[in-house]
């Protein structure tokens, strides 16, 4: 099912795009913490990304990715008007979300292109009625992605770079140490979205505070469906698998060491992958 | 009759021409090429011709065996078609993946003594040289029904109500229809365009196929329900995969045969970098399980270029549950079995990349239910075999996403969907087959699933008997 680009915008240029996608039968039924499973030609990866956005009205979902390999690269290629070849979902069981009455509070952390994935959860949270404070961190103020729009509906939206060209100078885990130290136990939960260190640190930040902590894996995946197994991560001692059990796990049982090791299961055929594209694109998409 | 009693065991079985091994490790292409014509009618003759044919009483779906290997004697073979087709709707893939051993040719009298008569080669040939099916008339009733899944058991489902003229939508997950056949079944076993032909066949019937949608997820038995279907059938086949549960399992190299026949078959990862989807190249590769799919899996590592491919079993050979065909090919290209070996745990360097797995020796105990005997450790006889790509083939469980979505839906105590004799479910008009509900079977099993759940959807729909 082919699906059209129906708005492209370069958040970092020749890095991270969002991508506004014609999908009304995702839309109708995804929920923050789904993702999709994308395959952009005929000779494509499958690759899983989750859904920053949704907008049922329209029947739109939003996707942002960070150019990494072959697969991220194509779609990067991809222009508004073209469509991506397979695009199907929405998949993940959905973010467990809670109401908590004042004075409680929730903070969604973002790192990297996980800040998009985390304002569909901040938005989740919002709606529910939940007061959110956003953390969201990048090296410097060019590459701070989603502050305008969290800052459309989350209560408090918080800012780090590790430069100090905007907000705090610093990490983000700064800010979140900072709240649940100011705070006195009003944190109800951290949601932490982005590269394993980040969520892996903000997680062991929290577990000292005694606050529930949810963190979207971006594990490998070959279909997304249950079946294969290549997502599997080892959480409070058990196998689960991020594609059904997952995305989202108790960040203080999830085993990060073993879920980094797991994600470089490909490091060598990655970068031949990139090589050979390099070499061969202009060729594929005459193909 | 006693001449031909004679002629049919004197006859020798006929051997599948095949590929040389040394020559088809090194491509994809179909192994057992199939039997010429005077091959088949050869091999025809051998049939007894049995008043009460137990072959019948092996096959699931009751396929009239006698009467087919007849007309391929007469040298009928689209009557011979015919004949199956009134049984089974895929043919061309049961004469190559049934485990005819353990069902038609397994009851066959000649097999007492001597060889049985190669019955599904014989389907395959049938299968293979009938003409195209004159396809009758189709009336279309108005009624409609979605198949979820696009596997054996779904695609014998929506074949059979499209034939009766019911408007059939397929809904199948991946990006490419066909299921097991498609994603888990490798190429050189059952080449991809035998599995094309029949979806071609379906759509040529006015089957819409749609792919990329997943059951449970893009669409619910309640949405199709509430959309006007008339009735659902749920097909979506296995899950998740069992792993060992020993320590390591988690290294990089431990793959499961899922995954690694997944990437290779759907991914087309042996064509990487022309495709994107990568594969790990094992030079020393190891197996653990003796089915079907473990087979499928070391003979994909030797075609991948590995150096060795080693199965390793708790049991001997003789408990193998894989068919006898796929065991001698497997061990014709180059394939070693390690039996009597149990994995401890799997052994990895400082980047946890996989090097190696610590087994324990076995033997044979006491026969379990099963009626195998029991494999016990023997105790201070531990190895380890050097291996840098590990693929577990031990079967899988159901999977969760459809079930989880479905509410009203109920489930065996193993946590597969429960039918009754018709294939009904617990909720009206649903109905269920395959591995969903047998838990993992045959190609042939799902398929009579299919077929059950259609005759009991058009007896609902006065559409049959």
């Amino acid at each position: 099912m082919p699906t059209k680009i129906l708005h492209k915008e370069k958040l970092i240029p020749g890095r991270t795009s969002k991508l506004v996608l014609d999908a009304p039968q995702i839309a109708a039924t995804a929920r923050p913490g789904h993702f999709v499973i994308l395959r952009v030609d005929e000779r494509g990866e499958r690759f899983p990304l989750t859904i920053a956005d949704t907008d049922k009205e329209h029947g739109t979902i939003t996707i942002v990715y960070l150019v990494l390999g072959r697969s991220t690269q194509m779609l990067e290629e991809l222009e508004e008007g073209q469509e991506i070849l397979d695009v199907c979902g929405p998949l993940g069981r959905a973010t467990c979300i809670e109401t908590f009455a004042a004075p409680k509070k929730v903070i969604c952390v973002g790192g990297g292109t996980g800040v998009a994935a985390m304002h569909h959860i901040a938005k989740g949270h919002h709606e529910a009625g939940n007061y959110v404070i956003a953390c969201i961190g990048a090296r410097n103020k060019d590459l701070l992605l989603f502050e305008k729009e969290l800052s459309l509906f989350c209560d408090e939206v918080l800012v780090s770079t590790d430069d100090g060209s905007a907000g705090r100078q610093g990490i983000v885990t700064d800010l979140v140490r900072d709240r649940l130290d100011s705070e006195g136990g009003n944190i109800a939960e951290v949601v932490a979205v982005g590269p394993v260190p980040m969520m892996q640190a903000v997680a062991d930040l929290t577990r000292g505070y005694n606050v529930p902590t949810t963190v979207s894996l971006n594990s490998l995946m070959v279909d997304g469906l249950g079946m294969c197994g290549a997502c599997r991560v080892t959480v409070g001692g058990q196998m689960k698998f991020t594609c059904v059990d997952g995305p989202e796990f108790d960040g203080h049982q999830v085993d990060f060491a073993e879920l980094r090791s797991r994600l470089g299961s490909f490091r060598t055929q990655e970068a031949q992958a990139r090589e050979h594209h390099r070499c061969n694109c202009f060729e594929r998409k005459e193909a | 009759m006693s001449q031909e009693v004679t002629r049919g065991a004197k006859i020798p079985r006929h051997d599948m021409p095949c590929q040389a091994p040394e020559e088809r490790i090194r491509n994809f292409n179909e192994v057992a090429l199939g039997y010429t014509a005077e091959m088949a009618r050869e091999e025809a003759t051998r049939c007894l011709q049995c008043k009460k044919p137990l072959c019948r009483t092996g096959c699931p779906v009751d396929i009239a065996i006698p009467d087919f290997i007849a007309e391929v004697v007469k040298g009928d073979i689209d009557e011979a078609s015919r004949i199956i087709h009134a049984s089974s709707s895929l043919p061309a893939v049961c004469g190559r993946v049934c485990p005819q051993e353990k069902q038609c040719e397994g009851r066959c009298i000649l097999g007492k003594k001597g060889q049985p008569v190669a019955i599904g080669r014989l389907e395959r040939y049938v299968a293979d040289h009938a003409s195209a099916e004159k396809m009758p008339e189709i009336k279309k009733t108005g009624r409609r029904v979605a198949c979820i899944g696009s596997g054996p058991s779904s695609v014998t489902c929506a074949g059979y109500l499209a034939r009766l003229g019911v408007d059939v939508t397929m809904f199948e997950g991946l990006h490419e229809a066909g299921g097991v056949l498609i994603y888990g079944i490798p190429a050189f076993r059952l080449p991809k365009d035998v599995v094309a032909h029949e979806l071609d066949g379906l759509r040529s019937m006015g089957v819409d196929i749609r792919l990329n949608h997943v059951g449970g997820r893009t669409v619910t038995v309640d949405s199709l329900l509430k959309e006007g279907y008339d009735a659902v059938f749920i097909g979506v086949g296995a899950g998740l995969p069992h792993f060992l549960g020993v320590p390591g399992e988690n290294c990089i190299g431990v793959f499961s045969a899922n995954e690694y026949l997944t990437r290779v078959n759907l991914g087309r990862a042996h064509s990487f970098p022309d495709y994107d989807t990568p594969v790990a190249p094992g030079r020393h590769v190891t197996v653990f399980g003796a089915g079907n799919v473990a087979m499928d899996a070391a003979r994909t590592a030797l075609r991948l270029g590995a150096e060795s491919v080693h199965i390793v079993y708790r049991r001997t050979r003789a408990e193998m549950p894989a068919r006898g065909e796929e065991i001698e090919h497997a061990l014709e290209e180059g394939v070693k079995l390690l039996e009597l070996s149990a994995p401890v745990r799997f052994l990895y360097d400082e980047e946890n990349h996989l090097t190696g797995v610590e087994l324990q020796r076995m033997e044979l105990g006491e026969p379990d239910a099963s009626g195998r005997r029991r494999p016990r450790p023997v105790e201070g006889q531990n190895f380890v075999q050097e291996t840098d790509l590990a693929i577990v083939a031990l079967g899988t469980r159901s999977n969760p996403l459809m079930l989880d979505c479905t509410p009203g839906l109920k489930l065996t105590e193993k946590g597969y969907i429960a039918v009754d004799e018709n294939g009904e479910t617990s909720i009206p008009n649903v109905y269920a087959g395959g591995d969903i509900v047998t838990g993992a079977a045959t190609v042939i099993l799902a398929m009579g699933a299919g077929r059950r759940a259609a005759q009991s959807i058009a007896r609902k729909m006065g559409l049959e008997q």
